[in-house]
């Protein structure tokens, strides 16, 4: 208890970090990955080559290769001065995006055909058939596999420690410096994942037998 | 190919298709092209910084460093399938003092994040407690903890979507529990998991690559070290682009197999249901 209690400001920054990293990462992970989803469903066959290479590079790409990249290769391409706290962010949205690109992409799919022929035949526009038939029903499908790769990304945030930003996988090294016990001070870190992470796994759980059975 | 979103193009719609399809590749092609225009700019592409390739002694550690990464996705691959089994069995059982802890123990490992896990077994229990534990071992057992748990759901979720006949079946013509499972569940689950358990090795593959954390001498560490080498001219972004094509290609090759096997069992409707609530029960997020 002592671990946790004497070091409550460094654990405290440490985990506001990890959020401020998921957050943003989260936000710019959805957006790229709606427009690379846009992407692999547009009627434009190159554009969907090239949301398709992405995508498989991207997942058999391991995200300590990416970080690596982004911690020791890209200050030597002298393109912009960026933080570290900004290029673990890419690194992030860079590997996530090709997760929720790919959730977006069978959400889609899951959608009857027919019900998109119907709107058409009623007349509805391009925009109409996309935003009031095919989305409502793909989100469905969407959120619930959405919700895991969030979790996913929230854990990955970790492996930024590794290259020394200062969040919640960082705390080891700041405390065997204190000269603490870094066991109990790892297990607490441990336990904050598992007070982020619990909490959302049951809401994706709820979200699954919610709405899986619309079909 | 989607058909949900548009009818066949007509005249006026492949114009504007083709039209939007130039504007992207400008895009894409300037996006790669700036990236290649730094990389010759800051020099990378100079013969000096790629002369490392030819020494026989840094083929040789990397060759060594492949064998180490190679080895440690082995052990692991093997241990987390033992594991993923026993803790599945446990979560089947009918007993609950035996279906609750493992369930416990199947949660805890997939909600702490990984490199945590195998940070507690390098630096926590090595140094709390004294025992010493190498990177080696540390890497192997995280990773195994990790998706043995993740493999215990698949292979509960194989076993559970099978029809509930198959079971009662079995039962009715006088097998044990453990002879339905291992002579009529598990043979048609297997084949209907196939795919999703490679995958999660596509998994373990590239999480050996959070070795280079905990200094395991792995591709990603020996990258770093020559990197650092001041008389090969630092070349750290061409050997990081060398290892980045060794891991990428090491996985295509395994996720290759993965869709291989799953489009030879899409050829029976009922697998494929089956391989569908496979995936659906699964987190299929590649931590």
């Amino acid at each position: 208890m002592n671990v946790l209690l004497d070091n409550l400001g460094l654990f405290g920054q440490a985990f506001l970090g990890t959020i401020r990293l998921f957050i943003v990462a989260a936000i710019g992970s959805l957006v790229l990955g709606t427009i690379l989803a846009g992407m692999r469903v547009s009627p434009v066959p190159i554009l969907r080559r090239f949301g398709a290479v992405y995508v498989s590079t991207v997942r058999n790409t391991p995200l300590t290769l990416v970080f690596f990249f982004f911690a020791f290769a890209y200050p030597r391409l002298e393109i912009a001065d960026l933080s570290f706290f900004t290029r673990a962010c890419l690194a992030l949205i860079i590997y996530t995006s090709a997760f929720v690109c790919e959730v977006i992409r069978s959400g889609i799919n899951t959608v009857p055909v027919g019900q998109a022929e119907a709107s058409r035949a009623l007349g509805f526009t391009f925009n109409q058939t996309l935003s009031s038939v095919v989305l409502p029903q793909a989100v469905r499908a969407v959120v619930p596999p959405l919700t895991n790769i969030e979790i996913a990304l929230l854990k990955n945030t970790t492996i930024a420690a590794g290259f020394s930003v200062l969040e919640a996988g960082g705390v080891y090294s700041a405390l065997s410096e204190r000269g603490y016990n870094v066991l109990i001070g790892l297990l607490w870190v441990a336990l904050g994942f598992l007070i982020l992470v619990v909490p959302l796994t049951v809401l994706q759980r709820r979200l699954d037998q919610r709405w899986s059975v619309s079909r | 190919m989607t058909a949900v979103l548009y009818d066949i193009p007509g005249p006026k719609a492949r114009i504007r298709n083709a039209g939007t399809g130039i504007v992207g590749v400008v895009l894409v092609l300037g996006l790669i092209g700036f990236v290649l225009y730094r990389l010759i700019a800051t020099g990378q592409f100079d013969a000096r910084l790629w002369e490392w390739i030819t020494y026989e002694a840094i083929q040789i550690l990397l060759l060594q460093a492949l064998l180490a990464t190679l080895g440690a996705f082995a052990v692991a691959a093997v241990l987390s399938l033992a594991v993923g089994a026993v803790l599945a069995a446990g979560r089947l059982s009918e007993h609950r003092w035996v279906s609750r802890p493992a369930t416990l123990v199947v949660e805890f490992f997939r909600a702490i994040p990984l490199l945590v896990l195998i940070f507690i077994l390098f630096y926590g229990v090595s140094r709390g407690l004294g025992l010493n534990i190498s990177t080696f071992w540390a890497l192997v057992l995280g990773l195994t903890l990790y998706n043995g748990s993740v493999l215990a759901e698949v292979f509960r979720a194989g076993v559970l979507a099978l029809p509930r006949g198959q079971s009662e079946a079995a039962y009715a013509l006088g097998m044990r529990k453990t002879q339905v499972m291992t002579n009529v569940l598990l043979p048609q689950a297997l084949r209907a998991m196939m795919p999703t358990v490679i995958s999660q090795l596509v998994v373990v593959l590239k999480d050996t690559a959070l070795g280079f954390l905990i200094l395991y001498p792995e591709l990603l560490y020996q990258a770093r070290f020559l990197g650092s080498q001041g008389q090969l001219g630092l070349p750290i972004i061409p050997v990081a682009l060398v290892v980045a094509a060794i891991y990428i290609a090491m996985c295509l090759v395994l996720s290759a197999v993965a869709n291989y096997l799953e489009r030879r069992s899409r050829t029976s409707r009922k697998r494929i249901e089956l391989a569908a609530a496979v995936i659906v029960a699964v987190d299929h997020d590649g931590g």
